[in-house]
């Protein structure tokens, strides 16, 4: 299942979430793809995303040289470029908007682009829906999330899966989710650093810092 | 997935990184271990945890020192302060861990990244699924459980009785010996991973029948399975078949993958 169908929660809850990815075809249209990819990238950074991925790493993402002085100081802002500036094979480049409104915009762009790439959005399916329709196109195909078979009650509270499953591939763990959530009710942590600190260990970018902020403020 | 001893400081700030809650601290020894069977080769740990290289001796003193002073320090939750951990060579058929839990490692069937297909995505430029027909994905393991081998071979044997036909560019169904019975290789059945995806496609009428199976079959299996249905929009962007048929059956999508059909064939020679 795409790893952004993953995502827990109701309809309401995916109002501040909009991902739109592009992923070029193998043997269709996979020649020449990574400058295309580059320049999807490029028209989503236009338009304020909270966060991008190339499917090596995204917006935020993890450092192997840090000082000592990172416990007090440490930059929690998104780095776009890099995104765009390393990608450097065909795979899957996406981008996380925090409003209707931005994605909307965006995806004008991208079709007056005319880059050739399937472009999929995943949201709730009326949000999907009437982005599209606003847009003036008409929808392809389209993949409906049943969510999970969990008879043995395998699965962590409602709270901890809204925030572990916005990294489809499952790299947010639970109990990261659960120690974040823990040290913003203590006191220990801004929810806005809570949830940077969880979309660093996404590696295609595709976690919404923003929604997790929100359902972290929420407590 | 190893932890060097001779870096790791037992700070314990990998244990709750682990999505298969395969790292604690080994107070015999003071250091953080890794379940060697628990662990799937995600690459979390050493991929996802930022690193300070700091020397583990000076490290060691100072945290003996804070602890005897009960002096409390709240450093990065995500920082692995020694770069403690190794990542191992692995061999068949250990390496199918890294290759289903890793995503940025591709599946030489698919030559997609991760563990996924290109399922729909690309569904304007491949028509794998038309309209009138579902695809499936039926994914087990995640979120954040983990699946073995068999018992993803106890899901596909019992799709295959009820007569499916297995997706041919998927990982799962590339290391089945008998496709019709849904047999997966014999060498692979305890390997554990992050999760896996089965995928295959039936006709609208059909539905019913394999959401049965599925849930059924997931009742006798102590992991989770998620379940996505897509399908192939009319000419005026309506699914007239899929969603009606899924409301009738009273099951609940609150979330979906709109491929918005902008894709066009552009490779010199296509396939």
């Amino acid at each position: 299942m795409t790893n952004t169908l993953h995502r827990y929660g109701d309809a309401e809850s995916f109002d501040d979430d909009y991902v739109i990815f592009a992923i070029p075809c193998k043997g269709k249209n996979d020649e020449g793809a990574v400058e295309k990819l580059k320049e999807f990238l490029r028209i989503c950074a236009k338009h304020s995303p909270v966060n991008m991925g190339n499917s090596d790493f995204g917006s935020y993402r993890s450092a192997d040289s840090l000082g000592p002085r990172i416990h007090w100081r440490r930059n929690a802002e998104p780095d776009h470029s890099a995104v765009i500036e390393s990608v450097h094979r065909t795979a899957t480049a996406a981008a996380v908007f925090d409003s209707n409104a931005k994605a909307e915009v965006c995806l004008r762009e991208l079709i007056a682009a005319d880059l050739g790439l399937s472009v999929n959005v995943s949201a709730s399916v009326d949000g999907a829906k009437e982005l599209v329709a606003s847009c003036g196109i008409t929808r392809h195909s389209v993949e409906y999330s049943l969510g999970f078979n969990d008879p043995h009650d395998l699965l962590p509270d409602r709270k901890v899966l809204e925030l572990s499953t916005m990294c489809g591939h499952g790299m947010v763990s639970a109990n990261l989710a659960k120690k974040m959530l823990d040290m913003v009710r203590e006191g220990r942590r801004t929810p806005h650093d809570a949830a940077v600190t969880m979309a660093r260990f996404c590696p295609c970018g595709v976690y919404n810092p923003a929604r997790a902020k929100r359902l972290l403020e929420k407590g | 997935m190893r932890i060097d001893p001779s870096k790791c400081v037992a700070c314990a700030n990998c244990v709750p990184i682990c999505p298969m809650n395969a790292i604690v601290i080994d107070t015999a020894i003071n250091r953080a271990v890794i379940d060697y069977d628990a662990c799937v080769e995600c690459g979390t740990c050493y991929r996802g945890m930022s690193q300070e290289q700091l020397n583990p001796t000076i490290v060691r003193t100072i945290r003996a020192l804070a602890k005897a002073l009960r002096l409390r320090f709240e450093p990065e939750p995500d920082v692995c302060p020694t770069s403690a951990f190794v990542m191992e060579d692995l061999t068949w058929p250990r390496i199918v861990r890294r290759v289903f839990s890793d995503p940025l490692v591709e599946h030489e069937s698919t030559g997609i990244h991760g563990r996924g297909t290109e399922e729909v995505k690309t569904n304007d430029l491949t028509g794998r699924v038309d309209v009138g027909e579902v695809g499936y994905v039926i994914e087990m393991g995640r979120p954040g459980v983990g699946v073995r081998f068999h018992q993803i071979q106890t899901m596909t044997e019992a799709l295959a009785a009820i007569g499916v036909r297995f997706e041919d560019k998927n990982p799962i169904t590339n290391l089945m010996t008998d496709r019709i019975n849904g047999t997966l290789r014999s060498e692979i059945l305890n390997e554990k991973i992050l999760s896996a995806i089965i995928e295959l496609k039936t006709s609208a009428q059909e539905v019913r029948g394999v959401l049965h199976t599925v849930a059924s079959t997931a009742r006798q299996l102590d992991t989770v399975v998620a379940v996505g249905v897509a399908t192939r929009c009319s000419e005026d962007g309506e699914d007239l078949v899929l969603a009606p048929l899924l409301k009738g059956i009273e099951v609940r999508f609150d979330r979906a993958k709109t491929n918005v059909g902008l894709g066009r064939i552009t490779n010199m020679a296509h396939d």
